[in-house]
Order: structure tokens, then sequence, then C-alpha cells
């Protein structure tokens, strides 16, 4: 067995071998550490890309021509064409005027569900009234119904109304939401004390401006969390829109988008100008409350 | 003056009065509250019970949505036990939602188990996980559409530079139902993996600490404790799951939906990507066939509530065993 030797090649004594020996230990192990953080690193990265490389390849398709797209091998990075793109994007449909309509829906939605829900919520939190608890049961049972189940009745009402085709039968059915209410509700109870209530109470502060004033302005951050699903939702909605606006001249954006993909599927970089205009708004808008947003649906989850 | 007459009548028409006198009494002190709840309730039976009673009433009728409605019975499901349609559409939904979530859930326990080892930039990747779950199916579905195309689509491209030969993504039966999982994997694994990242947070660390000080390692502490503790949250997910992919539709509809000479059959070539629901979207609004679209439609519902209940006994009925 050869005698212990140090870096220097010099004998070393016990202590100081022992010294070394644990530095060594500590390095290797501190060199593992870093390389699996680098794994995880990679692999999270490589995930990201898998995520966003749909909105790259988007923009490549609506920034270079069809025919740039049909070569081989194809374009692989943006290109100059996006303003001839989308320019005939507005050519074949009438896409600022389906954009119109759905802010309209997705706005008109939002506010009446934040309304409507907010009220309700307020209620079932901090009121005890006959029924309370049956009706609020009740409501929890709603979820249970799926969306398709009403789809064609719906329409039938929709027509018996005279509704079909106008927005109007977009924004109601959305608006009896009981998920919302269920989520305001335990924001009024974590946020909105008795106390606080029974002061403003003690003041002369009635039903109406006990929620206005006290309990709206302590659920700011659960409004905001349900007024931006709300709104994503009614943006991204197709099924029933697609079902109600009769009317091929009155549509939403997502109709309108589809039917251009219909009709010009083979002409990848118009129909891609006019996907990256639909999504890229409202994408940019979430990045911009995501963090929250995330933190939100986290501590949603844990409730569920 | 109710109340008078009733204390001398029949101890249950008294009862009756009582109640009526509550009520009354209860609507006089809490009008406020009923009508602040009431809006909820009000939408609620226009737009939802009571179309979904109307279906019902609709399922055993025959409809063109223009003439006289004419009652059949149980017609409608006799004849859906027999149309081999119907049943296609549901394997496809199986299929699709088997091949969707089988992936996604697992890749997203993956991704949450990453991003619960405080990586730095956490904040960034769940972002960036998070956006595709933000972003309209449509748009995703024409993505998807032209990416997979047969001849010019960026999957064959490459397939070809590998030379390795090249699918007809949007022809095959089975690339169809790939694709279409595909996209759906896509949209819902950042989703799936918040939520288990969320149910991970909440699980003590001290239970770990313990678990490393018994010498376990970090594969035996996710099996061991993770996964165990995280089971109300996988099930949540798989039900939620479930639910959602049991009605899919707009995926389909926007790649397969609209039939001309190149796509004779909704839903692809031998409606290969024909689900449930887009089967009773055509039956209903192409086909005016409004009563056996309802009947799909209650079908399809008493699916989705026994799928839900066997998943249900699946997830929660092993724990009871495993303790």
């Amino acid at each position: 067995m050869s005698q212990a030797v140090s870096d220097q090649g010099v004998p070393m004594t016990g202590a100081a071998h022992r010294a070394n020996r644990a530095k060594r230990v500590n390095q290797r192990a501190r060199s593992l550490k870093r390389a699996k953080r680098i794994a995880l690193h990679v692999l999270l990265v490589f995930g990201t890309l898998v995520s966003v490389f749909p909105f790259y390849w988007t923009a490549v398709m609506a920034t270079n021509t069809t025919e740039d797209m049909y070569r081989n091998p194809p374009a692989l990075v943006p290109g100059p064409h996006l303003v001839r793109n989308v320019q005939r994007v507005f050519d074949n449909v009438d896409f600022m005027g389906s954009l119109l309509n759905t802010i309209i829906v997705a706005c008109a939605t939002t506010f009446l569900v934040l309304l409507i829900d907010s009220l309700a919520a307020f209620t079932f939190a901090k009121y005890e009234f006959p029924g309370n608890r049956m009706l609020f049961r009740f409501l929890l049972l709603t979820l249970m119904l799926p969306a398709q189940l009403s789809l064609i009745p719906r329409f039938v009402l929709m027509v018996e109304l005279g509704w079909a085709g106008s927005l109007s039968s977009l924004i109601f059915p959305g608006v009896a939401n009981a998920f919302g209410i269920f989520l305001l509700r335990q924001y009024i109870q974590n946020s909105v004390p008795d106390d606080l209530l029974q002061a403003a109470r003690l003041d002369g502060c009635g039903f109406l401006r006990q929620y206005w004033h006290v309990a709206l302005p302590a659920i700011r951050p659960g409004l905001a969390f349900l007024g931006i699903y709300t709104f994503i939702t009614a943006w991204n909605d197709y099924a029933w829109p697609l079902v109600a606006l009769v009317d091929p001249e009155k549509v939403t954006l997502q109709v309108a988008l589809a039917r251009l993909n219909t009709a010009h599927h083979t002409d990848y970089s118009m129909v891609m100008a006019g996907t990256l205009l639909a999504v890229l708004p409202l994408v940019v808008v979430f990045v911009l409350f995501a963090r929250q947003f995330i933190r939100d649906v986290m501590k949603g989850a844990l409730r569920g | 003056m109710v109340a008078t007459r009733a204390g001398t009548g029949h101890p249950r028409t008294r009862k009756r009065a009582l109640k009526k006198r509550t009520l009354k009494k209860a609507l006089r002190a809490y009008w406020r509250q009923y009508l602040a709840i009431s809006p909820f309730y009000v939408l609620f039976a226009v737009f939802m019970l009571g179309p979904v009673l109307f279906s019902l009433f609709l399922a055993f009728h025959k409809w063109d949505g223009l003439g006289p409605m004419e009652f059949v019975g149980l017609q409608n499901f006799r004849f859906m036990v027999k149309d081999s349609l119907f049943w296609q559409s549901l394997t496809n939904t199986f299929a699709i939602w088997f091949l969707s979530t089988i992936p996604m859930l697992l890749l997203a326990l993956v991704l949450a188990a990453m991003l619960n080892s405080s990586v730095r930039f956490g904040g960034f990747y769940r972002v960036a996980y998070f956006i595709p779950n933000v972003t309209s199916i449509v748009a995703i579905a024409i993505f998807f559409g032209s990416v997979f195309a047969n001849q010019v689509g960026l999957v064959n491209v490459v397939l070809q530079w590998l030379h390795v030969g090249t699918v007809g993504w949007l022809t095959d039966s089975f690339a169809i139902k790939l694709v279409i999982s595909a996209l759906i994997t896509w949209q819902w694994t950042g989703y799936n993996a918040i939520i288990y990242l969320a149910g991970m947070q909440a699980i003590s660390s001290e239970l770990y600490e313990a678990a490393r000080i018994d010498g376990a390692g970090p594969v035996k502490c996710f099996l061991k404790i993770t996964l165990p503790l995280l089971r109300p949250v996988i099930l949540f997910t798989v039900i939620m799951s479930a639910i959602g992919g049991m009605q899919t539709f707009t995926e389909p509809q926007v790649l397969f939906g609209t039939v001309d000479a190149t796509n004779p059959d909704t839903g692809g070539p031998g409606h290969a990507g024909l689900t449930t629901v887009l089967y009773l979207y055509r039956e209903a609004f192409n086909f005016n066939q409004l009563g056996y679209g309802a009947a799909i439609a209650w079908a399809l519902f008493l699916v989705i509530l026994l799928f839900t209940v066997i998943n249900w006994r699946l997830i929660a009925g092993s724990g009871r065993r495993d303790r």
C-alpha cells in the first residue's frame, strides 16, 4: 500500500490527510449537486421550449410566405411578410368586427359575473337566513351538469327568444356561474372579519353599503382572479358560439378563425397570421398577471 | 289571518300554514338577501335547468327543429344501441382520453416534482408551463393541423430529414387520435403540474427529513411519501380530465369537423376522430335530428357519471386498501 500523498506530492500528516479527504469528498458532493442542478435546468428548459415552441413556429409561418413553408427545407426563422399576411387576413374575414364582438362578450360576461357572484357570495358568507344552506348546496350541485347536455335545448331556447345570432345569447348563459360564487364566498369568509361588518352596521351601513364599502375592497385579489379566469374562458369559448351565432356576418374571433382555417387551410402563412393575431393579445395580458394568477390556482387546488 | 284559521284546523294544515307563515316572515325579514342571490338562480333556471329538462323531453321525440314534434318513446335510444357510429364515437372518445391523460398526468407529476425541488427561476417556469392552458383550443388545433399536415407539415419534414418514413398524421386512424391526444396533452400538462405542485408544497418537509435520516433516497421519498399523500389531488385531476375528456369537441371539430370533398367523414377519414360530442353536434345541427342529438347527450351524461364513479372507486378505494 503506498503512502498517502498530497496534491503537491509531499507526504502528509494524519490530520492534514483527513482534512484533505473531507475537502475532496465535499468538493465531489458539491460538483455532483451542481451537475444535478444543471441537469434539472436542462430538463425544465426543454419543457419550456416544448411549451413555447408553437408560438415561435406560428410566428415563423405568419411572417413568411406560404411558398417559403412549402420549400424544402422550409423557412425556420421569422421573415418579413407579416404585414402582407395580416392584410390578407383582413381581406378574407371581418377580423376587426369579430375582435370587437369578442371583446364585448368577454367584458360584459366578466362584469356581470363579478357583480352577481360577489353579491351572492357576500350574502352566503355573512348572512344566516332560512334555507341558506339548502340553497348553497343546490348551487354546488349545479356544477355537476355538463355543458353538452344543454347545447341543443339552449339553442332552441335562443331561437324562441329571438336571441339566436345575437351577442346576448353568448353573454347571459355564461353568467350563471356557481364556481365563482363558491370561490368568492371563501375569499369573503377568509378576509372580511365579522367585527368589521358589525362596526359598519353600527355606523348605519345597510346591506348594500356593507357589500360595496366593506366586502368588495377586501376581496380585490379574489375578484381579479375570477375576472381574469372568466375573461379568458369567454374569449376562448368555441362550441357554444359556433352553435348560437347563426348569422355568418356576426361571429366571434374563435369562430372567424376556424372559418378562415376551413376555407384556406393550405394557405398556412395567412391562417397563421390570423391565429397569431387572435392569440397574442390574450397571452400577453395573461403573462402580465400570470404569477399572481398561478398562485391563486394553487391556493384553489388545495381547497378542492 | 291565515294563522288564526290554521290554529283551529287539522294538524297537517296547521303545519303547512305555519310553514307558509314562516316563509312569509323570512321573505319580509330577509328580502335583501334573497334578492341578492336571486340572479344566479333565475339565470340558472332559464339557461340551464329549463334547457336540461327540455332536452330530457326532447330525447323521447323526433324533431327537425321546424315542424311539429313527434313522440316516439324509446325509439331514439333503441336506435342508438344499434348505431355503430355512436359506439365508434364513444370508443374514439375513450381512446383519445386514454392516450392523452396517461402521458399528461405522468409528465405533470415529473414536472411538479422538478419544480418542487426549490429550483431557481421557478416562477418563470410555472408561467411558461401554464401558458398553453390559456391559449384558445381553436388556435392550437389550427397549429397542430399545419404541423402534422401530411405533405409539408414540420413533423413529416423532420421525419424525412431523419430518413424515417413519413406518417399520414391526418389520414391514418390511429395517428389522428395521437394528434388530438398530443394537442390535449400539450394544453393540460402544465396546468396539472401546477395543481400537483400545490399539493406537494402542502406536504410537510419534516416527513422528508425523517425519511432521509432513515436512509431513503429521493426516488423512495417520492414513491413512499409524495405519491400517497398526493392521492386526493391525483383523484381530482383524474376526474377533471375524465369529465373534460369525455366532452372533447373543439379539437376534432376544428381539425376534421367540416365535411367537403377532401374530408367526406365528420371527424376525419373513417370517422377516426369523431368524438361523441362532435357526433351529437353533427346529428343535431348538420342533420337536424334534434331529438336524437338530445338522446346522445343524455347517454353521454350517464357515461360520464358512471366513469366518474369508477375512477373514484379505483383511486379512493385503493387508498383504503393500502392502509
